[in-house]
């Protein structure tokens, strides 16, 4: 029987204390109350541990027994702007969040159209930016996510970007968050993306480390996709094999909006993705890709849900995992088909190329259809390398080991080459390819 | 340059090939026949290294060395090359990609420079005119998508490239029309030289037409039953195989 120590408080009780004594007076603010609202809410439901259906594959007493300390300044000390460039793949838009704060120092924002704003969470809230406010919290509820509570409680920085209606931002926008040091430290990061009626815009989320320590990053991101929005999202994971990586994202789109989501994990210790995409309007389109990229004891865990609220709307998802070592990989997909949501076309694949025999996967589509005509399909497979293929590449002289190497990297690319920025991507390409850590020449 | 020696062969219990000989000097063309599920693709699968399947019997010399303690990849390097029947789709890899890997895999091995970019390209698109092939196909992911015919026609390309001494074309005529089979036949002939040699499996005489062989055998339930000069492929295609089962079971009687 696994019980919670009583005998002294938990770190996430102490340190709330000294957390928001270090707001330095900004505590009362209206951000206070949901804080305090989150962190009691918490408290009720504590970390979640296997025994929750969501949580069943990964266990997270790990983070649970640890003692983690919030982060109260950047310490961006050694990070040039050179360094922070190749990071954000040459990006022309970059915020730069060390160890949860953002650094106006190491960002750079090209020029935006008019009323575009790229900037950080911490700055709108002081400014009592009306929007930010109200935006915070809207999609990502902290009544059933413990971690989404943990995370508001102590919520500082992130970002925050704003496109009206009918801007488009022609260049992604780079939000590079990295930790350093080598303490526990606690990372909440937020980052609220509003994008109005007929806007466009690429959003990439780094999480890097540069250290190897046992931080604990939870990021809670918030994105509202207006009617005949355009949206790509896409996020790279590459943090230390010690870090722990909670992460969810919450989409709410309009009719007719486009949201394509590429998240890559390739680092981490113990990381989970959730993404949530609300279809609320007519014809909507959500595309959700994953590539998990694995080996060690790393354990990497995606939970989506598509939730098709209204008709005529299509889904695609395909999710990708590479397993080495004794890694372990977790899928879980879930589709809602609402009453009303006739005309649905959802379709999901999850594949998972085993590289060792230690490697384990757990993967668990989901379906509740609750409309007659609807067309949804999903598909999962867990595997080696095709026999078949395997003997084609050797038959014309490849050897074995170069043979795997090829197969396992094309099947990982697939993913990454649905990354639209193509700075990111080559990054991508070079990252998986470095992970996946053979000779293959280009 | 090949010498097969009462080869036997199964796969998954079953007796595939019970006893095949043959012998291919360079420069010569043979055709191998017979009809479905006589063992043909599955000589052409042995002799290119195809793991499933188990040599119980016999021997196979490949210029003097013992071809089946080879490994597939081995046996490339060493010149021998399978066109096959069923090409595989590698999706996420491109035609170019793969080719150039398994050129410089095969150029190492002879102890030759690797091939840079530039080269290759050079190599490739002079080979290309060899089987009329689409420049387009050189950039998508290999035989994915294509045609039956482009298969095919991939298939002989990569032949053109990799320069094989011992060239194993498993029915590649099948899945052809006319043209594209002219086409195909034409490169294969264009690829001939003093020192190589071609197998061709297949199970109508139509291919022959254009490529000519100087010998043809007939594969029926595991071993080769006759062989003979072109005139015996032109005999099957009007008499169909039958007759050649009788004789032969009336030969294994007698003998």
């Amino acid at each position: 029987m696994m019980k919670q120590s009583t005998e002294q408080t938990p770190w996430y009780q102490s340190n709330f204390a000294l957390f928001e004594k270090n707001l330095n007076g900004e505590s009362s603010s209206r951000l206070h109350a949901m804080r305090m609202e989150a962190m009691a809410r918490f408290t009720e439901m504590g970390f979640p541990t296997t025994k929750h259906e969501e949580w069943r594959f990964t266990n997270v007493s790990p983070i649970a027994r640890a003692t983690f300390q919030p982060s109260f300044q950047s310490d961006a000390a050694g990070l040039s702007s050179e360094d922070v460039e190749r990071m954000s793949f040459g990006a022309t838009h970059r915020l730069v969040f060390v160890n949860g704060h953002f650094v106006k120092e190491l960002s750079s924002i090209g020029p935006l159209p008019g009323g575009v704003i790229v900037g950080d969470l911490a700055s709108a809230l002081k400014g009592n930016d009306e929007l930010a406010h109200g935006s915070l919290g809207k999609h990502a509820s902290i009544q059933e996510n413990a971690f989404t509570a943990l995370n508001m409680a102590f919520v500082q920085d992130g970002a925050f970007i704003y496109v009206p209606h009918g801007k488009v931002v022609e260049d992604a926008v780079s939000l590079l968050f990295i930790s350093t040091g080598s303490t526990h430290r606690y990372i909440a990061l937020r980052n609220l993306i509003i994008v109005g009626d007929h806007a466009q815009v690429t959003i990439a989320e780094s999480y890097l480390s540069l250290a190897n320590h046992g931080s604990l990053t939870n990021v809670v991101t918030e994105i509202t996709a207006g009617e005949n929005a355009v949206i790509e999202h896409d996020k790279l994971q590459n943090e230390s094999p010690q870090a722990y990586h909670i992460a969810s994202l919450h989409v709410h789109q309009k009719g007719k909006s486009n949201f394509i989501s590429n998240s890559i994990a390739i680092g981490g210790g113990l990381v989970r993705n959730n993404v949530t995409s609300i279809l609320d309007g007519e014809y909507a389109e959500c595309t959700l890709n994953g590539l998990s990229v694995a080996n060690g004891m790393q354990l990497i865990d995606n939970h989506t849900t598509i939730d098709h609220a209204k008709p005529n709307c299509p889904s695609h998802e395909l999710y990708k995992s590479v397993l080495d070592g004794s890694s372990r990989g977790v899928f879980n997909g879930k589709i809602f088909v609402r009453k009303d949501a006739q005309k649905t076309d959802a379709k999901q694949t999850n594949m998972t190329l085993l590289l060792s025999d230690e490697a384990t996967m757990d993967t668990k589509p989901q379906l509740e259809i609750f409309a007659d005509d609807v067309k949804c399909t999903h598909g999962a497979t867990v595997g080696q390398l095709d026999a078949d293929q395997m003997f084609y590449l050797r038959s014309r002289g490849i050897g074995t080991t170069l043979a795997a190497d090829i197969l396992t990297f094309a099947f990982a690319s697939d993913v990454v080459n649905r990354v639209h920025v193509d700075g990111l991507r080559g990054q991508l390409e070079a990252l998986v390819h470095a992970k996946l850590g053979k000779g293959r020449e280009r | 340059m090949l010498h097969i020696n009462n080869l036997h062969a199964r796969i998954n219990g079953n007796e595939i090939l019970s006893g095949v000989n043959l012998k291919v000097q360079p420069g010569e063309i043979h055709a191998i026949m017979g009809p479905n599920g006589s063992g043909k693709s599955t000589l052409a699968q042995v002799l290119a290294g195809r793991e499933a399947y188990e040599v119980t019997e016999g021997e196979v010399l490949y210029e003097g060395k013992n071809l089946l303690e080879l490994d597939p990849e081995e046996r490339a390097r060493e010149g021998v090359f399978l066109a096959f029947q069923y090409p595989v789709e590698i999706p996420g890899v491109s035609n170019t990609y793969f080719l150039k890997a398994a050129l410089n895999s095969i150029r190492k091995h002879k102890g030759l420079e690797e091939l840079d970019a530039v080269e290759f390209l050079k190599l490739i698109k002079q080979r290309m005119k060899i089987v009329d092939m689409d420049e387009s196909l050189l950039s998508r992911p290999v035989n994915e998508g294509f045609s039956g015919g482009e298969k095919k026609r991939n298939e002989i390309f990569h032949m053109a490239v990799l320069e094989p001494k011992l060239a194993i074309l498993d029915e590649t005529d099948s899945g052809l029309d006319i043209d594209a089979l002219r086409i195909v036949a034409d490169g294969v002939n264009k690829l001939r030289r003093k020192d190589n040699a071609v197998i061709v499996v297949t199970h109508y005489q139509r291919l022959l037409n254009y490529i000519v062989p100087d010998f043809v055998h007939v594969l029926m339930e595991g071993r080769i039953v006759k062989s003979g000069t072109k005139e015996l492929a032109l005999e099957l295609e009007e008499k169909g195989y039958d007759w050649i089962k009788v004789a032969s079971d009336s030969t294994l009687a007698t003998a």
